[in-house]
């Protein structure tokens, strides 16, 4: 039995989150939710006459996600028409990059199951996207309406070197490609409204095999789950045709999200002839290395180094650090709880970002900037927490009402009372009373009951109403229950 | 008052501001021009008399409230105001049809305005109409148009060049002073000479593209035809300059065209490149062409030779490039968003139908040629070594024009040609523009302009070339051989 291995390359389509269009002063709208063709102007509709003019902003942001790639800037770089005819394409073509990308050869480090592994990045380029054809069929008829607000949208389209092996590696890929992007403010990466379009291109070869088996290439993927299925998908399809002695044809597939099975779009000879030439009607784009400086100066820092820095610098755990830096708000606000925290620990922060924040955020389903907590409070919080002023429980409370209230941690505590009360004759009177009103249960923890101790516990919080310091409970708790066991026998 | 019809735009701007007679006058006079010629002539596709009269109300009402208000400056009028105009109908004006000549844009109104267009309207022209070409600018002869022929006013049974010949012609027979034009590959030049006009083509970049539907994007240009090369030059100086929709527009600033009042050249380098008069062409054209350089050279110029030896390869290059640009932007056309579409059940059917219907012969052929120069296999051998002998032929020209100031030659190798001469050889009318077609590929300005007779009473134009952005040159030379003759003054027989 020969060991197959998969090879897999990806091009992946990003929106560039610009406010107008790639050639045109149209604004960009959410296509999923805008009207049809609200924006739409003579240019983006590709009427005659009129001319393309590269937005800087698709350019900055473009550069942006290739310095952050490593690759090598092209200082200059070409535009190219790629032609084909459909009605969704106004010009008859696109206006993209061809021979001349405006970047090249860079990275993409993403972690797997046996540790960071570097992708290679062929080439970074811009181009426009088409517009969309909804297909009705009403009243007997079938006819397909235009929509041309997404017609000219700046486009990234980045392409990977066949470096990926599995189906796990192109999600890993894929997501921290996402996470890149919404790092550095490039594109929403939302999928299910195709603002990150993922084609993966997975051939299969016998195990240690150095030349290229032939490719099938996947489309309309929308979301992570499919692009994992779908590639798992097609390598046991490639896999069980080269076991059984077929070939495999070049293709281009379609994935079925119900049947979660890939079918044929298109053969090799129905292959387009784009006849790509460079757009006479845009100069080259000249990428100055002052320009180059200023965009990376003001990179921020990248995720795999700030997922670096929290394991190796805070000590979070890898777990913890990977879910914070996937969600770069979050990792944002959590650097800055970091900073401002004066007594509390990094980790803590951690725990409680990832944690009883994250929950919150969850369960009403907000995202942080509608919350009403700065991290600042947040910190100030957290080391109360540690000074002991309140408990761990007061604290996820007080918190909850910070997130909704907006007040500081100081203020809701002595509105209510909640500070903690550390006064050992204090907590012995009460937990003197608990045991003494609890004869029953006092039995049942005397015949061996023992865990009765947590109920015990309770009780004497909720007579404080949580404000006793809870070490301070536990160990009196033990003591006088321990008394209590001794002297029954 | 039709010698109206007959003064110069200056001579016309001196009289309105005077007020010896106002805006409509002058753009009525036109009018009958046009009601008179046009049936003969055909220079229109869409006449606009209710529009020019509207804009010439509007021109005096601005000439009124400025003499009311003292006459105080002269900078406070526009500079054209009131002066009639023509526009190639493969410019866009605002609500006005802009068919291209092409059946597939008959029904098209344009909802913008070229930026040439845009900035003679701010200098205060009447637009009078837009005038017959060939289909998308394709040939050189006006035949190629889908709404029929235009004649030249020297004689009816020759065509005014093409592809820009409604201009040409409507401004050799005084039914405008003044026409804008497209150049790709001569279509200004070529048509000035056969009607005996001035005509400009600037140098690749210097008037914005914007609103001018593409032919061959990286060949074409704006520009104008007057009667004379003063009056050439005020149109051009006003069209020239950067213009941010069109990113392909030159940051080059634009000096003020100043023609000196006497006629002198001294110290004007002429260069004559043998490769422009060769074995074949017209003895009438090349007599003339070298006796107004013997004239240049009496009014002080210097004449030297100068090679440009990559000329020969112009015409199967420019061949390459024009019809691959032209193929991809002529895609859009297709029944979809705007123009012509013809009824069928089925989208690729339709497709198939509209630009099948709606192109004429010649288009198909140049897009068929440049689909096949750019498809796969074909690609390095067809379009991408014509680019790299198109960067030869403009190196001839920089070479050259480290030696002399202006190259003059013939515009076209012979006078023109009878309707339906060359229509069934594509490769003859193709001929018509060897001597044109270097400047596009190359970039540079040229004007040409009138420099005799053939024995027929046909004109025969000469054409000047200069470096890049060096128009002034080519109107200060023409300008002073224009004040020692009088070609350019002649009347054509169909005239007001």
């Amino acid at each position: 039995m020969v060991a197959f291995e998969a090879v897999i390359g990806l091009e992946i389509h990003a929106e560039l989150l610009t406010r107008s269009k790639m050639f045109c002063s149209c604004p960009v709208v959410d296509s999923t939710q805008a009207e049809p063709n609200v924006a739409v102007c003579p240019i983006c509709a590709g009427m005659p006459g009129t001319l393309p003019v590269i937005n800087r902003q698709a350019v900055e942001l473009a550069l942006r996600v290739a310095l952050a790639l490593g690759c090598q800037i092209h200082p200059v770089s070409v535009f190219a028409r790629k032609n084909y005819f459909y009605p969704d394409l106004p010009k008859g073509y696109q206006i993209s990059q061809y021979e001349q990308p405006l970047a090249v050869n860079g990275i993409l480090p993403i972690e797997t199951e046996s540790g960071w592994r570097e992708i290679r990045i062929r080439r970074v380029h811009l181009e426009e996207d088409t517009g969309k054809l909804s297909h009705v069929h009403a009243d007997g008829e079938v006819y397909s309406l235009v929509d041309l607000n997404r017609a000219g949208v700046p486009l990234l389209e980045i392409v990977s070197e066949p470096d990926l092996r599995s189906a796990q590696e192109v999600r890993a890929y894929a997501q921290t490609l996402r996470i890149l992007l919404r790092t550095l403010q490039a594109s929403s990466g939302d999928m299910e409204k195709g603002a990150l379009r993922i084609e993966p291109n997975i051939s299969v070869r016998p195990a240690g095999s150095s030349t290229l088996g032939t490719r099938v290439e996947i489309k309309n993927l929308n979301s992570f789950r499919s692009l994992e299925r779908a590639v798992a998908y097609q390598i046991e399809v490639q896999v069980g045709k080269l076991s059984r002695g077929e070939v495999v044809e070049q293709e281009t597939v379609g994935w079925d999200e119900a049947q979660e099975i890939t079918f044929s779009q298109r053969s090799k000879e129905e292959a387009h002839d784009y006849r790509y030439f460079p757009e006479p009607d845009l100069p080259p784009l000249v990428v100055t290395p002052e320009w180059v400086e200023s965009i990376r100066a003001a990179l921020p820092e990248l995720p795999w180094e700030r997922q670096r820095r929290y394991v190796e610098a805070l000590g979070l755990a890898p777990a913890e650090a990977r879910l914070l830096v996937s969600d770069p708000a979050l990792a944002d606000f959590f650097d800055r709880v970091v900073g401002a925290l004066k007594r509390a620990p990094a980790r803590m922060a951690a725990t409680w970002v990832t944690g009883e924040l994250l929950a919150r955020l969850n369960e009403q389903g907000q995202t942080l900037e509608v919350l009403r907590l700065s991290p600042e409070g947040f910190a100030d919080l957290l080391d109360r927490t540690v000074e002991g002023q309140i408990n761990l429980n007061t604290a996820k409370g007080v918190l909850q009402e910070m997130c909704m209230s907006g007040k500081p941690a100081v203020q809701i505590i002595a509105e209510r009372g909640l500070e903690q009360v550390s006064d050992p004759e204090w907590i012995a009177r009460i937990v003197a009373q608990v045991l003494r009103e609890n004869p029953a249960e006092l039995d049942k923890y005397r015949s061996g009951k023992s865990t009765l101790f947590n109920w015990f516990y309770g009780q004497v919080m909720r007579l404080t109403r949580g404000k006793a310091n809870p070490q301070m409970v536990r160990e009196e708790l033990t003591r006088c229950l321990e008394d209590q066991v001794r002297g029954e026998s | 008052m039709s010698e109206l019809t007959d003064l110069s735009v200056p001579e016309l701007l001196a009289g309105m501001r005077r007020g010896d007679f106002s805006a409509v006058e002058v753009t009525r006079a036109f009018l009958r021009a046009i009601e008179c010629l046009e049936p003969s002539l055909h220079t229109l596709i869409t006449f606009t008399p209710e529009l020019a009269v509207r804009m010439a109300e509007e021109a005096d009402r601005r000439y009124r409230a400025w003499r009311h208000e003292g006459s105080s400056t002269e900078a406070a009028l526009p500079p054209l105001l009131g002066i009639p105009i023509m526009i190639k109908d493969v410019l866009c004006l605002k609500g006005v049809p802009c068919t291209c000549g092409s059946r597939i844009l008959q029904d098209f109104v344009p909802p913008y305005t070229a930026t040439a267009v845009q900035r003679l309207l701010d200098a205060g022209v009447v637009v009078l109409g837009k005038t017959n070409t060939d289909e998308f600018a394709m040939g050189s002869s006006t035949e190629n148009s889908a709404f029929g022929a235009t004649r030249n006013p020297w004689n009816p049974e020759h065509v005014p060049g093409g592809s820009s010949g409604g201009s040409a012609s409507a401004v050799a027979a005084r039914m405008t002073p003044a026409a804008l034009g497209s150049d790709t590959g001569g279509s200004i030049r070529q048509p000035a000479a056969y009607c005996g006009v001035t005509g400009i083509k600037p140098t690749y970049g210097r008037v914005s593209r914007y609103g001018l539907v593409a032919y061959g994007s990286s060949l074409d240009t704006v520009g104008v035809f007057a009667r004379s090369a003063a009056e050439t030059a005020l149109f051009f100086s006003l069209m020239a300059g950067h213009d941010p929709l069109d990113s392909t527009s030159a940051r080059e600033p634009v000096p003020p065209v100043s023609l000196p009042d006497t006629p002198n050249l001294n110290g004007l380098r002429i260069g004559v490149p043998e490769e422009y008069f060769i074995s074949g062409m017209s003895a009438e054209v090349e007599q003339a062409v070298r006796n107004a350089i013997a004239q240049m050279e009496h009014l002080g110029a210097t004449v030297q030779n100068v090679r440009l030896p990559h000329t020969g390869y112009a015409l199967p290059v420019y061949y390459l490039i024009a019809p691959a640009e032209a193929s991809a932007n002529l895609a859009r056309y297709d029944g979809v968003r705007f123009g012509y579409r013809a009824p069928a059940e089925r989208l690729w059917e339709m497709f198939d139908r509209t630009r099948g219907n709606g192109f004429g012969a010649e288009v198909k052929r140049r897009i068929m040629l440049g689909t096949y120069a750019l498809s796969a296999g074909y690609y390095d051998a067809y379009y991408a070594q014509a680019q790299k002998v198109r960067t030869l032929i403009r190196q001839d020209f920089l070479d050259a024009f480290q030696q002399v100031d202006v190259i003059a030659c013939p515009v076209a190798p012979t006078p023109a040609f009878r309707i339906g001469e060359h229509t069934d050889d594509p490769l003859a009318m193709y001929l018509e523009d060897i001597f044109t077609l270097p400047a596009n590929l190359a970039g540079i300005p040229g004007l040409a302009f009138p420099a005799g007779f053939s024995a027929t009473g046909l004109p025969i134009g000469m054409q000047l070339m200069s470096a890049p952005f060096r128009e002034e040159i080519l109107f200060h030379t023409a300008h002073a051989y224009q004040q020692v003759t009088d070609w350019h003054t002649r009347r054509p027989p169909l005239t007001p």
